[in-house]
């Protein structure tokens, strides 16, 4: 079981150090900025996965364009940027506050406050039901 | 009263967004670069890998640039609406070989037919980020002025190719 779970370990392993033929940035501040970019922007062609997870082509390229930029000196937001002028916004994991993406950001918060309101006015009123069901033989019996 | 407005409401209101989210068009995003100018690009042909050819050359007349690679199946289907297009003379077509052999393509051109003005070779997929490309193929109908006034991604039909790309380029030309 050991072996399995070792073996299951480095397979997994390998293949998240096998995207790229070599590591972006020998220092490990630019490598984790590259990363922390990468996983910020979208992976077109698969939707679902970001350029860090993506192993298609297109990503591979973009990956590459991110590590360019950041040699040539550019900040985080000239990168994200650069992407979504050509991409457009979807291409961020993280879409900008604006108008067309307000209900968006609105939307947990909306649900949450909502579902606190309805529970407190479903509460309050049962509170003000008698404790006991009549239709309920279990109350009282035990 | 209000224990029948409210559920009523929510479920109108779900069923308001499902409605829309059906009606959308789910795999097509919208670019950002329609209604830019067209990104700039220099790169060899694939007729002749020593000759560089500019989108600037083009200058001044409309063009259809079109993303493919012999690696990509839908761009083989699609290759006779190219050449459809071609031989109606609606508009000059321009060849984006994007991530491919070059032997690879000159042998699809010599085999299927080369609809094609003058097809560049994109072998490390540089210029297509510039284009936000994503996936082959795409196409980019490209104005007189050097704009960009319509994208489609995904393999071209008669019948887009006649709703939506001809009626832009007849605007174009007026």
């Amino acid at each position: 079981m050991r072996a399995f779970i070792c073996t299951l370990l480095l397979l997994t392993g390998t293949f998240a150090f096998a995207m790229d033929a070599e590591i972006a940035f020998d220092d490990p501040a630019q490598l984790e900025r590259y990363n922390n970019l990468n996983q910020q922007l979208r992976c077109l062609k698969c939707r679902f996965e970001s350029i860090a997870d993506s192993p298609l082509p297109i990503a591979a390229d973009l990956r590459r364009q991110v590590k360019e930029l950041m040699i040539a000196g550019k900040s985080d937001e000239e990168i994200l940027q650069f992407m979504t002028e050509r991409y457009g916004e979807y291409v961020l994991y993280k879409p900008p506050l604006s108008s067309r993406t307000w209900l968006l950001w609105a939307a947990p918060v909306v649900l949450l406050v909502g579902g606190i309101v309805a529970a407190f006015v479903v509460i309050a009123r049962k509170a003000r039901l008698p404790d006991t069901d009549p239709a309920d033989p279990g109350l009282g019996t035990s | 009263m209000w224990r029948y407005i409210v559920p009523i409401a929510v479920f109108v209101t779900l069923l308001g967004f499902f409605y829309f989210g059906l009606g959308r068009d789910q795999q097509t995003l919208p670019s950002p670069l329609i209604g830019k100018p067209a990104p700039v690009f220099s790169l060899p042909t694939v007729e002749d890998p020593t000759k560089i050819v500019s989108n600037e050359e083009f200058a001044g007349r409309p063009y259809l640039l079109n993303v493919w690679g012999t690696w990509c199946p839908e761009c083989r289907y699609e290759h006779d609406v190219l050449l459809e297009i071609q031989r109606r003379q609606d508009v000059a077509i321009i060849g984006f070989d994007w991530k491919d052999e070059l032997d690879a393509a000159q042998r699809w051109l010599t085999q299927l037919g080369n609809p094609y003005t003058v097809t560049v070779f994109d072998a490390e997929g540089r210029a297509a980020i510039d284009w936000g490309v994503y996936g082959a193929p795409e196409s980019f109908l490209v104005d007189a002025r050097g704009i960009i006034v319509e994208k489609h991604v995904g393999a071209l039909t008669m019948q887009i190719w006649e709703n939506k790309f001809l009626p832009k380029l007849k605007e174009t030309r007026e």
